[in-house]
């Protein structure tokens, strides 16, 4: 069996642990099988950009926002639900392609700052633009009919079928000329350049790519919640988050996105419900765990290497590092 | 002649904003680390002046040094256990990593000292000068910024660790090389933007609210005062500072208040892509 | 058969009040060795940047078979068929050596597809002497095996033009026969090749023609034995002590009146 179809089969298998959920649990599991599928796609959309082609975006909750409010204005403009989607899809990967081109000439520090100056941007534009979106009262949709557990079965198929989608996605992006293109970029930009890619339309590419399902997301979330505001689908939290799950996981890998994403969610579940007024300073703790002792993901781990690092923790003299410029 | 007042607002919000920013902008020349934690060490160093006066009666001019001082020992703290360790990973790493430092700080101030806004009131009253009115709380704030990044600057330029410092950001490896050691100074220069992080929360805390909410927009302007004004250098935070202060005043004559964040923020994105090295163009050695 | 390849028509870069480039103008024809010679900071990067777009001329033209491609970018310049190695070696460091070169086959050589890429790899490294290394990461390699690697990765680029830049450096004497060896073998396959050297040995040896770049200017043009005598050449980069014992070891190179 080649790694690609180990990984399908791996993936598989999750899907359909997460779509069984209705038959053996409660509500409560269900919706967080729901928002684990959501965070997937997110996760594997986040690793095209920054997985792959290594620029840190910081990105996610302006796609996801976009596509909210894009999918929730065209609801209420009267069309049918998958229209509304496939609406605030285009519309976010537009976004993210007429974005790109601007902005992926930043790199490093710069386009992470960027990236998130974004978020911020298009969270006050739509905060102010009360006309449009309602402004900070935030939005109402019409609910789909049948009683919430209902709904979220519905919900927990359409988010299952966006996770297939996306991984489907990156499964053929990795495998093909686009994926090797990306990883030489991230390895090395100006070689990458001089060997003939194309690299500011690969890393565009990349970005719509990572925006575009961020942005069904986001609008089949704004479907199922029918309520959005400006502070929820502009997260900073999210967007923070997508990128740890990603790096949980492991970043430019296939199933690390998957993998990071189900144990951070699980791991939050089991803090969560126990410390919700701790529930930032757990997620903090968390990301520092993880940066010091998963450098490379769970997918990548070395357990010979973690031993070595947690025995040899603060001791003897550190050469001092060259700092990157 | 409102004009006038508009621009005197813009200036000295321009200093109290290069203040915020030349710890966060020294630590990123030098180290060349985001420090997400700056917004959140700023509204502590807030709450420790504000509980000092509520609880003891300091003032907060008394204040003001021994918050600094802390904050110095717990950045350089928190730089060698924590930071140093990641000081060369790529910025996914260390922007996530001081983010998740971030979130500690934030949740703990917000359980300890719950988030509803306080304010050091001193009732210091207003100058008027030619028709232009200050409060004078903003004004003895505009001069203690301004001593204080005064004072940074003649440390780098004639301290021996200030000189050390400028070495380490303008090439670690030769630092290093001729006997400066390098981790010492990475946790010095942390220690640094802590402590002119804690120096301003003190200055914050008689003329802004203190509450955990800003400590984002804290952290955004720091950004935006890095872009506009170049990194790592004294001059650049003032620049930077000044300009963001008067383009805040201005538009929030025009555009309303509200917006002021969101044009800083345009402005920063417009700027990342025309000269991403701000308004002084180079890497100062300051 | 001698067509020209390479037109450089009175080419300058500035870089604000440095002139890095000074009103160069030079022809390669198709299938020539060529070496770039000159002391250190004559503008011999800078100039081979200009052909490749990495930098634009500030005036001037550059033609490569006929096509203006002044104003090109780098990866324009790759899928042309122009290919240079770097002063300081460049690989994808993560990736194996095999990767490497197909890399250089699949994006410079516009091959269809990875799987095509990977197998014109293979001869490419056959070629080069690396195929036992082709499943090591390619930051595994010695600095001679880096170099070998960037000369297969530009070879899988099929390029009509090849600029090497320094390829010699940090390499000992058995090494550098070695990248002689290959540098010959790739100009017997019709390859076009402009070398940046500092080494004469290499430079005598190698080069049918040699151009002399001192401050940016091109001072002297013509065939190895022309240039080592012409006394310009001599003041500026090679020095009397050389030429005296280019003399002294060659009677054919006796010192006559010079330019």
């Amino acid at each position: 069996m080649t790694a690609t179809q180990r990984n399908c089969l791996i993936f598989a298998l999750w899907v359909m642990a997460l779509a069984a959920t209705p038959l053996w649990a409660s509500n409560y599991i269900v919706r967080l099988a729901i928002t684990i599928a959501m965070y997937t796609s997110l996760t594997l959309s986040w690793n095209f950009i920054g997985g792959f082609t290594g620029y840190p975006s910081f990105s996610t909750a302006a796609f996801f926002g976009l596509g909210c409010y894009a999918g929730a204005l065209s609801q209420r403009a009267g069309m049918p639900m998958p229209l509304a989607w496939a609406i605030a899809t285009l519309f976010v990967g537009a976004f993210a392609a007429a974005l790109g081109a601007i902005i992926l000439r930043l790199r490093g520090h710069y386009f992470a700052i960027g990236s998130i100056g974004i978020v911020e941007v298009v969270r006050l534009i739509v905060s102010s633009w009360g006309s449009l979106t309602g402004g900070g009262d935030g939005l109402n949709l019409p609910l789909l009919g049948g009683g919430p557990n209902a709904v979220a079965r519905i919900f927990l198929g359409v988010m299952l079928a966006i996770m297939v989608v996306t991984f489907i996605v990156t499964v053929i992006v990795d495998r093909s000329r686009l994926g090797f293109g990306l990883r030489c970029i991230e390895q090395n930009e100006d070689a990458a350049d001089m060997v003939g890619i194309n690299t500011v339309r690969y890393k565009v590419t990349a970005y719509t790519l990572s925006a575009l399902l961020c942005g069904t997301v986001g609008a089949a979330y704004a479907s199922w919640t029918g309520y959005i505001d400006p502070n929820d689908s502009f997260s900073i939290i999210m967007t923070i988050k997508v990128p740890v799950m990603c790096m949980l996981g492991g970043p430019g890998s296939v199933l690390g996105p998957v993998v990071g994403t189900a144990a951070f969610m699980l791991l939050e579940e089991v803090f969560w419900a126990n410390f919700l007024d701790y529930n930032r300073a757990i997620l903090g703790a968390v990301i520092v765990v993880l940066i010091f002792f998963l450098p490379g993901g769970l997918l990548a781990l070395s357990y010979r290497d973690l031993v070595a690092r947690l025995a040899g923790t603060s001791r003897g003299k550190k050469v001092p590092k060259k700092v990157p410029t | 002649m409102a004009y006038l007042q508009t621009l005197v607002n813009g200036i000295v919000l321009g200093a109290l904003y290069a203040c915020l920013a030349v710890g966060f902008s020294l630590v990123w020349g030098v180290l060349n680390i985001v420090n997400m934690l700056h917004g959140s060490l700023i509204v502590f160093g807030s709450y420790l002046t504000f509980f000092a006066w509520h609880s003891y009666g300091i003032s907060p001019l008394i204040a003001l040094p021994v918050v600094a001082l802390f904050l110095f020992v717990l950045g350089y703290a928190a730089q060698f256990a924590v930071i140093n360790r990641v000081i060369s990973a790529p910025v996914l790493t260390t922007m996530t990593l001081t983010f998740g430092l971030d979130l500690i700080l934030y949740n703990f101030m917000t359980v300890y000292y719950t988030a509803t806004p306080r304010r050091v009131t001193l009732d210091l009253g207003v100058i008027e000068v030619g028709g232009i009115v200050m409060p004078v709380d903003r004004l003895i704030g505009m001069a203690l910024a301004l001593l204080l990044t005064g004072l940074l600057y003649l440390v780098l330029r004639r301290s021996r660790i200030g000189r050390a410092i400028v070495a380490v950001r303008m090439d670690s490896a030769t630092a290093a090389l001729m006997g400066i050691r390098v981790n010492r100074i990475y946790a010095i220069t942390f220690g640094i933007g802590a402590l002119m992080a804690g120096a301003t929360g003190a200055i914050f805390a008689v003329i802004y609210p203190v509450t955990t909410n800003l400590t984002g927009t804290y952290l955004g302007k720091a950004f935006v005062v890095c872009v506009i004004g170049g990194l790592g250098s004294v001059p650049g935070a003032l620049v930077g500072g000044i300009v963001l202060g008067v383009i805040e005043s201005f538009s929030g004559q025009f555009f309303g208040p509200q917006h002021a964040l969101t044009v800083g923020f345009a402005l920063m994105l417009v700027l990342l892509v025309v000269k991403p090295t701000g308004l002084t163009g180079i890497k100062g050695y300051e | 058969m001698s067509s020209t390849i390479l037109v450089v028509e009175q080419v300058s870069r500035r870089f604000g009040g440095i002139v890095a480039v000074d009103d160069v103008t030079l022809a390669l024809k198709q299938g020539e060795i060529v070496a770039l010679i000159g002391p250190n900071g004559a503008g011999k990067t800078t100039l081979v940047n200009t052909i490749t777009g990495v930098l634009h001329a500030s005036s001037g033209r550059i033609r490569f078979q006929d096509v203006d491609v002044t104003a090109q970018r780098p990866f324009e310049a790759a899928r042309r068929g122009i290919a240079r190695t770097f002063q300081v070696v460049q690989p994808f460091p993560r990736m194996t050596v095999l990767q490497n070169v197909a890399a250089g086959a699949l994006f410079g050589g516009k091959l269809a597809s990875v799987a095509e890429a990977t197998e014109a790899a293979r001869e490419q490294l056959e070629f080069t002497g690396l195929s036992a290394f082709a499943d090591r990461p390619a930051s595994a390699l010695t600095l001679a095996g880096r170099k070998r690697l960037e000369l297969a990765k530009s070879m899988a680029m099929q390029p009509k033009l090849l600029l090497l830049d320094e390829v010699n450096a940090g390499l000992n004497a058995s090494e550098i026969d070695g990248a002689l060896r290959l540098i010959r073998q790739i100009a017997e396959r019709g390859v076009t090749i402009l070398v940046i050297e500092h080494l004469m040995k290499v430079v005598l040896s190698l080069a049918e023609r040699v151009l002399v770049l001192h401050h940016g200017e091109l001072i002297a043009e013509g065939s190895a034995n022309d240039i080592v005598r012409d006394q310009r050449v001599i003041e500026a980069y090679l020095g009397e002590k050389f030429a005296r014992r280019a003399s002294a070891a060659n009677p054919k190179f006796a010192q006559r009146t010079q330019q």
